[in-house]
């Protein structure tokens, strides 16, 4: 199973790896940077907890980089059921975390299945499609929505985890128009999209929580009380726009150390980042995930089989969905999704997630090349 | 082919990924460049906060060095809406013992900033500022802020001459002499306090610090440290001050005493008083419709603002008119029958069986209104009117405690220009013992005898100890007139038969002039009548009668006999100015 041999090393894909550390390590220093507490001794140590959690990624990437992809195709029924399973048990007896149930605790640590159940899924529904034939119809896409996005997709609207929920829903559309979709099903969700819109918004507002709500009302009008709800938002574009064109420099910047900012650490680092080092930083972090997505697509192009195309077009795409919508949010230009921005927000599972999606996306493009095997 | 499809796929997405890329940087050229300058101010202002630092105001001395006021420190309580949570109302209401319902109307009442503060609450005691600020933490965007005010360590006593310190009112906020001055500041709003405002304000300092979005002080970055206000010397001397607030004992009425080389005012009564400290703490509805509808008005500054006939003490402007005219000397006798008679009216002496043959001094002495009477009539109206003007009664003295009433002196020109009639015989009788159209004010009537008393020279009265006098006019009369005329004032006093018996005092020679003044026009024997038609009491009073350091002049309303009445509040007040520094100080001591 595992081979780590001259040609895997020769074929490495170097870049991807070199750009998910880069990214690692800057938002490292940027959790560093947005934690630290001005005026006190002792700083946060959670900049420290994020290191640790790299070095556990990384190992987790060079395992999953270690074996062929093709392992994946042949666990992911009973890796599937466990992640659904797991969900479930999140469900019943979770930890609550900001007003939403996410988490497991297991002895010490805690860490929340619905940020592995989005690469289990992923293996999954390129493991189904890749036995499908292209273009799928609009019968073969049902059938592929109610086996196996149905059922998680309603638990993570009901824990809530609504950012994960639609992360979920988009990977799996784009999935399958990476596999082919035919016209007719195309123009099929289309139209079903636009009838069912009107109830399907509704039954989506009413069921909403209050705090959901309220996030949509401040991105549609962040002005309406800049204490309240639209806070956050023009606290985020405070942050971003004071940063200028340099930026105010590394651990200068004021509006996440002063609290100003909520969520400074996690779905909100961008701005934190954007705030110190200007434009002119965040273009060049803006490239790196610009590099790390089209790598993917570019893997996904160049995958030797069917599964590992799917595969490596769902990660990416998964990759791409996290960094449009959490930095849109950040910019005020997208609602206030409870969302990461991958590699950089804090939290350890994510991290942890991150790079062994990165690390099967170097599997594939590693072993693209199906005459060596 | 199926891979050429799909490498026409990937870059189709490519695209896609890419113009969502550059939709991201066109945002951010927007934030950040475009508007970078606007939300770095932004920023800032989200993280420096500008705190008014109090100056220390100027304390206020008497002539003696013994301090007047304090510097209280006065405590708010405010919170920033921006930080606040709106859930934590009822607690927040609670925790500064207010209504629900008052405090989200301050919180959302405000058309500020929602980052800039509130005032709750004002006024509170260190016992809960110490309870607020325990429970701080958990009410985000609450605080405490402190602001000086004055404690009055004399309350009531001084109270019109002192003043008081306010809230600045909509009219001074615009105002451009108080543009340094931070908006919730308190200034001088009368008297000393006032007129100096500017001298014993100092200049507010800042403080720049950054503070985290609970508002908790992260550290200080910049600060200018206020600068305390001027001192200030007043001339008045608590001592005398004290003892006539005491004499008064709440009676309607005014002294002012003035030290008669310089013009500089010792001693400032205005009775009923106030305490100034009601204000300094913040004034609240009850305690001020209190004050303002009391009858006796303890907010009239009767000193300069009320007039009254001065009845005998006029009697000596017209010794000295009489005298310097010439129609009298000292050996001019009148014989006094208890009246005159004058066509078909009558004019009484207050003495009804009458003084006999009487000369100028006893005419003082005795106040014998039928002497004067005849001095009058030798004098005339005019004659009168050019010798009291020379000693400032009927003009303002120009002492700057506010609106001052002139008094009134008539003259024939007077009497026709207002009253469109000529002038008559009887009404020179009338005014010529001090009644009638004759009105002065306390001020005028201490500056008055201060001329008298110094020689001569009018001098405006002055509030700060050692400032230059200030000499109105002199009166141009001979020293042997004035001479004659004090020794029959020290008479008044010190003579077995003197009206102002009263005042003799073992301390000093005081010379002085009693004075009744009608207040209905028939009258009558005082105790019969009811309080408010009963007699204004004067007593007019300098000491020593050798070298006179004082001169005053009281005033009680409804008082009765100025002899009875007044004398003894002069009396007391220049016993209490003549004690040495040593036992002034003992006594201040004593009452605080």
């Amino acid at each position: 199973m595992f081979r780590i041999d001259r040609r895997t090393l020769q074929n490495f894909d170097w870049v991807t790896f070199t750009t998910v550390l880069a990214i690692s390590v800057i938002g490292i220093m940027t959790v560093f940077s947005a934690t630290r507490q001005p005026g006190v001794e002792a700083q946060s140590p959670l900049f420290i907890k994020q290191a640790v959690w790299l070095v556990i990624g990384l190992l987790g990437l060079v395992v999953f980089v270690s074996f062929d992809y093709i392992w994946l195709s042949r666990i992911s029924l009973p890796a599937y059921i466990t992640g659904v399973v797991l969900l479930a048990v999140v469900l019943v007896m979770g930890k609550t975390g900001m007003g939403a149930q996410r988490w497991i605790s297991l002895g010490p640590i805690a860490f929340q299945p619905s940020e592995f159940f989005k690469l289990i899924f992923i293996v999954m529904l390129s493991q189904y499609l890749s036995f499908l034939r292209s273009p799928v119809n609009i019968g073969m896409l049902l059938k592929a929505f109610f086996i196996i996005v149905f059922l998680p997709f309603v638990m993570l609207v009901k824990q809530p985890d609504l950012g994960t929920a639609i992360v979920v829903l988009i990977i799996f559309f784009s999935m399958m128009l990476a596999k082919g979709l035919g016209r007719k099903a195309v123009a099929m969700i289309v139209l079903i999209g636009l009838v069912s819109l009107p109830f399907l918004g509704n039954i989506m507002w009413t069921g909403l929580k209050d705090y959901q709500k309220n996030r949509l009302i401040a991105f549609i009008d962040p002005q309406a009380d800049p204490s309240g709800i639209g806070y956050h938002i023009n606290q985020s574009k405070v942050a971003v726009g004071s940063g200028e064109f340099f930026g105010k420099g590394f651990l200068h910047g004021t509006q996440g150390p002063f609290r100003f900012l909520p969520e400074r650490h996690t779905d909100f680092i961008f701005a934190v980042f954007a705030e110190e080092w200007g434009f002119f930083g965040s273009v060049c972090l803006l490239s790196l995930y610009l590099m790390l997505i089209l790598r993917g697509l570019d893997t996904f192009r160049k995958a030797k089989d069917d599964f590992g195309r799917m595969l490596a077009a769902g990660i990416t795409f998964m990759f791409c969905t996290y960094f449009f919508v959490n930095v849109g949010m950040t910019l005020g230009i997208m609602p206030v999704v409870g969302i990461p921005l991958p590699f950089m927000s804090y939290g350890g599972t994510a991290l942890l997630s991150n790079f062994i999606s990165a690390g099967v996306l170097i599997n594939i493009r590693t072993r693209r090349f199906s005459l060596f095997y | 082919m199926l891979t050429e499809k799909n490498g026409e796929k990937v870059r189709l997405i490519g695209y896609v990924i890419i113009a969502g890329f550059l939709i991201l940087l066109i945002r951010l050229w927007q934030l950040q460049v475009l508007q970078g300058a606007e939300y770095r101010k932004v920023s800032e202002s989200n993280r420096l906060r500008v705190i008014g630092v109090p100056a220390p105001r100027g304390i206020i001395f008497d002539r003696n060095g013994i301090p007047l006021v304090k510097n209280i420190p006065y405590f708010c309580a405010s919170l920033i809406p921006g930080e606040f949570d709106e859930h934590l109302v009822a607690g927040l209401a609670q925790l500064l013992g207010m209504k629900e319902e008052e405090v989200e109307e301050k919180i959302t009442g405000t058309r500020e900033s929602p980052f800039s503060p509130v005032r709750l609450k004002e006024g509170l005691t260190f016992k809960e500022v110490n309870y607020i600020e325990a429970r701080r933490s958990d009410f985000p965007g609450l605080m405490i802020e402190i602001e000086a005010s004055r404690g009055y360590l004399f309350g009531k006593t001084g109270a019109h001459l002192i003043g008081y310190l306010g809230r600045m009112t909509p009219a001074q906020a615009k105002n451009p002499e108080f543009r340094d001055v931070p908006p919730d500041a308190f200034i001088g709003q009368w008297g000393v306090e006032k007129l100096y405002d500017k001298w014993l304000r100092g200049t507010a300092g800042q403080k720049v610090i950054e503070v985290d979005a609970l508002g908790r002080e992260i550290r200080l970055l910049k600060e200018n440290p206020p600068v305390k206000g001027s001192d200030l010397t007043l001339s008045l001397d608590i001592a005398l001050e004290s003892a006539a607030e005491k004499a008064f004992d709440g009676r309607p009425g005014a002294l002012v005493a003035m030290q008669p080389d310089t013009g500089e005012i010792l001693g400032y009564v205005s009775s009923p008083s106030f305490d100034p400290n009601m204000f300094a703490k913040g004034i609240n509805r009850d305690e001020w419709e209190s004050l303002s509808g009391d009858k006796n008005l303890p907010m009239l500054n009767r000193a300069i603002q009320s007039q009254y006939p001065p009845g005998s003490t006029f009697k000596i402007v017209m010794a000295i008119a009489g005298l310097e005219a010439g129609v009298i000397d000292g050996q001019t006798k009148v014989d006094c029958k208890g009246g005159i008679s004058f066509g078909k009216w009558h004019f009484g002496c207050w003495r009804k069986g009458g003084h006999g043959l009487v000369s100028l001094h006893r005419a003082l002495v005795e106040s014998c209104d039928v002497y004067f009477y005849e001095v009058g009539k030798r004098l005339g109206i005019d004659r009168i009117y050019d010798y009291a003007t020379r000693f400032g009664l009927g003009r303002p003295t120009g002492i700057p405690l506010g609106a001052e009433r002139k008094g009134l002196i008539p003259n024939t020109r007077w009497k026709l220009e207002a009253r469109k009639a000529p002038w008559y015989l009887g009404e020179t009788f009338v005014n010529s013992i001090g009644q009638g159209y004759v009105s002065a004010t306390p001020v005028q009537m201490a500056e008055m005898m201060s001329a008298v008393a110094n020689g001569g020279s009018v001098y405006r009265p002055l509030l700060l100890k050692g400032s230059k006098p200030v000499l109105l006019r002199n009166a141009g009369v001979k020293p042997s007139t004035l001479d004659e005329v004090k020794a029959a004032l020290k008479g008044v006093v010190n003579e077995p038969s003197g009206t102002g018996w009263v005042a003799k005092s073992g301390v000093t020679t005081i010379g002085g002039k009693t004075g009744t003044a009608q207040v209905v026009g028939i009258r009558k024997e005082s105790k019969y009548l009811s309080e408010k038609h009963r007699d204004h009491a004067w007593f007019v009073a300098f000491a020593p009668v050798e070298k006179p350091d004082i001169a005053m002049s009281v005033l009680v309303e409804h008082g009765g006999h100025g002899g009875s009445t007044a004398a003894p509040i002069a009396k007391k007040a220049i016993e209490a100015y003549m004690l040495p520094l040593e036992k002034k100080k003992e006594l201040i001591d004593v009452q605080n």
